[in-house]
């Protein structure tokens, strides 16, 4: 039973999607200090250059495009459960997931790939920075996929669908980190 | 932000909640009171632990090399885990569980009228993690190797090459339980802020909410807005010590100075994060003490927001003799000295809050006032630390020591103690009682002056402050300072006795003390508006609000306080 106090509005900013806000600007803060202090690193070693030429840019594109394409369906999904049509929302909210699989699948090849050519964690700096950025966001990919699969489950109910929303916003930030990733780790040569 | 709930659904009395089991009532339970004492207990114990380190360092250094009543021999390894233990319990395991979960959570849906915080399974979540956190901690006494010595900043190398550190699994559990402590306040401090931002009583507009929850609000958002590049920080300082990469170390690329910007970045709001809950209570409880309205509630508030922003960019001063820029030292030391005139300026707000009142010396007040006296002497003696010159002689010293410790002893302990003493009635349903809270008072405040002030001369005179036996260096022992070190040791011990008596107060007045009406002090805020102690879901009928919290000794009145629910 939810108190009184989750029922309140004195905003009028829904209470989930007020605190889903603050997560973010507390997330955005943790990968802002991890990328700060990657852009200083690289801006102090010219040389990494010769590292970051073996990064996989094509994977990367192609991880970029999966993922602005899987929060094409949130926001589609977002609409549906507007609309009340929970168990529409649900299969846009899988499909949503389904984006993230293929964005993990595509991640983990190129990882095999760089692993087996010698580049890993602790090769060198550069490549400590690589796995350990990719690797948090990879981790927010999984945690979104495992909130995702609970949301659906909910709204083919018709319960719950104020959430479809949440894990939407939540979606369109691990996305938008990815966006500031891919250009920082595969495109800067 | 307007106020404008539906009142229908407010005015409804809180659901029935069934009898529940002693496991599902205490240990298991969504209400934020129970959290709240779930937190401050925690707190507390931790305290003892906190206690029980600085004893048995402090003795090391007053009489070196002998055996300590109660520890035994201490090593220097003992040592340095010793000093490391009692700077990371007072700061995570102490000052934020009790001053902002604490506080927060047993203040924030009562003070704004509401039944509970607006996600409390979450809020269970936060202390729940905040608990591993302190067992994780704990167990780095028992690991091969001991507890981490690197002191609380934890600087690389030291922490993150067990060579040096000798604590291999000391260190990285160190870090783990601190990371888990952070996650434990981001939830909450998430929990927070929506639930005042939303869950406001009907007719409670922003500048109708007391300071101190404004002050838990500000708080929160300070620690969640700087903690989150010590995250990353921590998670790569982790990463060198298991994973075998370089971000910190200089030959293979990386940085150890990186360690101390992201820390600092952290390492100074904090002292923010804490102190603002602590400002918060002194003028709750000062305004109810003089019976008087809050000398300007906006000013106050503008500052702590203006002491906020400010607070992001003063970090680097802890790092003059770390080899910044001299350009850089510059800016820092301004922005440094800046900061002291919000914070003197919120002081001299309080002082201008007393100019007039009718002031009743309670327990609760004395802690107050105590607090405006020591808390000043802290920041006074910050100024020398700031400027860069000077405290390139500073740095490293006893009066770094005792400087630190007039800021965070007077936020950490003085103002808790106001605001126990002040919310125990409410808490617990029973008055303290007041010539132990007295007597409390005078054995702690007095013996913590003949503690520090010692510090500073020995600092001022070059006494530096990680030396284990100063015996074993020659050109440092200056055998004329050994009498103030002793007086400071012995100074502790007193102090660290008379909290006995606090003890003693607060569990038997828990049990036998006077029993408290709803509002034995004559308050305003929403609180008291409860029964004392509240049931769950907090009040009978949920108060809607009429007017600000400081409203006392309006002319014209009968009373010399005019309750916010109360109509007309």
């Amino acid at each position: 039973m939810k108190p009184i106090a989750t029922t309140r509005s004195a905003t009028g900013i829904p209470t989930g999607r007020l605190a889903v806000w603050w997560v973010m600007a507390s997330e955005i803060v943790i990968f802002g200090g991890l990328l700060a202090a990657y852009v200083m690193h690289r801006l102090g070693h010219p040389e990494w250059s010769n590292q970051a030429i073996h990064t996989n840019t094509w994977l990367g594109a192609l991880n970029t495009l999966v993922l602005l394409t899987s929060s094409l369906f949130a926001v589609l999904a977002h609409q549906a459960a507007e609309h009340g049509e929970g168990r529409k929302a649900a299969r846009l909210l899988l499909a949503t997931a389904g984006g993230a699989l293929v964005f993990l699948v595509v991640k983990s090849f190129e990882w095999s790939h760089e692993i087996a050519a010698g580049y890993t964690l602790t090769s060198n700096t550069f490549w400590s920075f690589y796995y350990t950025a990719a690797g948090l966001h990879a981790v927010h990919v999984i945690a979104g996929l495992v909130i995702m699969l609970v949301v659906a489950a909910d709204a083919a109910k018709n319960r719950e669908l104020q959430r479809v929303e949440l894990i939407g916003l939540y979606w369109h930030f691990v996305d938008i980190v990815w966006i500031f990733l891919f250009p920082l780790l595969y495109i800067a040569k | 932000m307007s106020a404008s709930a539906p009142a229908g659904t407010d005015s409804s009395a809180p659901h029935g909640h069934p009898e529940e089991g002693f496991f599902r009532k205490y240990l298991w339970s969504t209400d934020h009171k129970i959290i709240a004492m779930q937190y401050l207990l925690t707190g507390m114990a931790m305290a003892l632990i906190g206690g029980f380190t600085v004893y048995a360092f402090r003795m090391q250094v007053a009489f070196p090399g002998e055996s300590v009543p109660g520890f035994g021999q201490v090593t220097p390894g003992a040592y340095n885990a010793l000093v490391t233990s009692h700077g990371t319990v007072m700061i995570f395991w102490v000052a934020m569980p009790v001053l902002i979960a604490a506080f927060g959570n047993y203040l924030i849906p009562l003070m704004i009228g509401c039944d509970d915080m607006v996600f409390p399974r979450l809020n269970r979540l936060s202390y729940q993690i905040f608990l591993l956190s302190a067992v994780v901690f704990i167990a780095t006494f028992f690991v091969d190797g001991g507890a981490f010595g690197g002191a609380w900043t934890a600087y690389p190398p030291l922490s993150t090459k067990p060579e040096y550190s000798l604590t291999p699994l000391g260190a990285p559990l160190w870090l783990i339980a601190v990371a888990l402590e952070f996650v434990a306040f981001l939830i909450g401090g998430i929990n927070f802020v929506t639930t005042v931002m939303n869950s406001r009583a009907p007719g409670m507009k922003m500048f109708d909410v007391p300071i101190v929850v404004w002050m838990i609000i500000a708080a929160s958002i300070l620690f969640m807005a700087s903690i989150g590049p010590l995250i990353a920080g921590a998670m790569m300082m982790l990463m060198d010590q298991l994973a075998g990469t370089h971000f910190y170390d200089p030959t293979q690329g990386g940085d150890p100075v990186l360690w101390q910007h992201l820390f600092w970045f952290f390492g100074h709001p904090e002292v923010y994060v804490v102190l603002f809950p602590a400002l918060g209570i002194v003028a709750e409880v000062i305004t109810v003490f003089a019976r008087k309205k809050l000398f300007a509630y906006k000013t106050v508030l503008y500052t702590a927001i203006g002491t906020c922003v400010l607070s992001f960019f003063v970090w680097a001063h802890h790092q003059f003799v770390a080899g910044i820029d001299p350009r850089m030292a510059n800016v820092f030391s301004v922005t440094t000295l800046l900061i002291s005139v919000p914070i003197a300026e919120m002081l001299f707000v309080f002082i201008a809050t007393l100019y007039g009142g009718s002031i009743r010396l309670a327990t609760p007040m004395l802690w107050a006032l105590a607090f405006l006296v020591e808390f000043l002497l802290g920041g006074v003696t910050g100024i020398f630390l700031g400027a860069s010159a000077a405290d390139i002689y500073f740095h490293d010293t006893y009066f770094v020591v005792a400087h630190f410790h007039y800021t965070f002893f007077p936020i950490a302990f003085i103002a808790v103690f106001a605001g126990l003493t002040y919310w125990f009635p409410k808490m617990f349903g029973r008055m303290m009682n007041e010539t132990l809270g007295k007597i409390h008072f005078w054995g702690t405040v007095i013996p913590f002056n003949f503690i520090f002030i010692p510090l500073f001369i020995t600092g001022a005179s070059g006494d530096h402050r990680r030396i284990y036996n100063y015996n074993h260096f020659p050109d440092l022992a200056r055998p004329e300072l050994q009498d103030l070190r002793v007086l400071a040791t012995v100074a502790l011990v007193v102090l660290l006795a008379f909290q006995l008596v606090f003890l003693v107060n607060f569990f038997w007045s828990m049990r036998k003390g006077r029993k408290a009406e709803a509002n034995p002090w004559k308050a305003n805020t929403l609180e008291w508006a409860a029964a004392s102690p509240p049931p769950h879901g907090n009040f009978a009928e949920l108060p809607t609000v009429y007017r600000g919290p400081y409203e006392y000794s309006v002319p014209d009145r009968p009373d010399d306080y005019w309750p916010q629910h109360m109509p007309g």
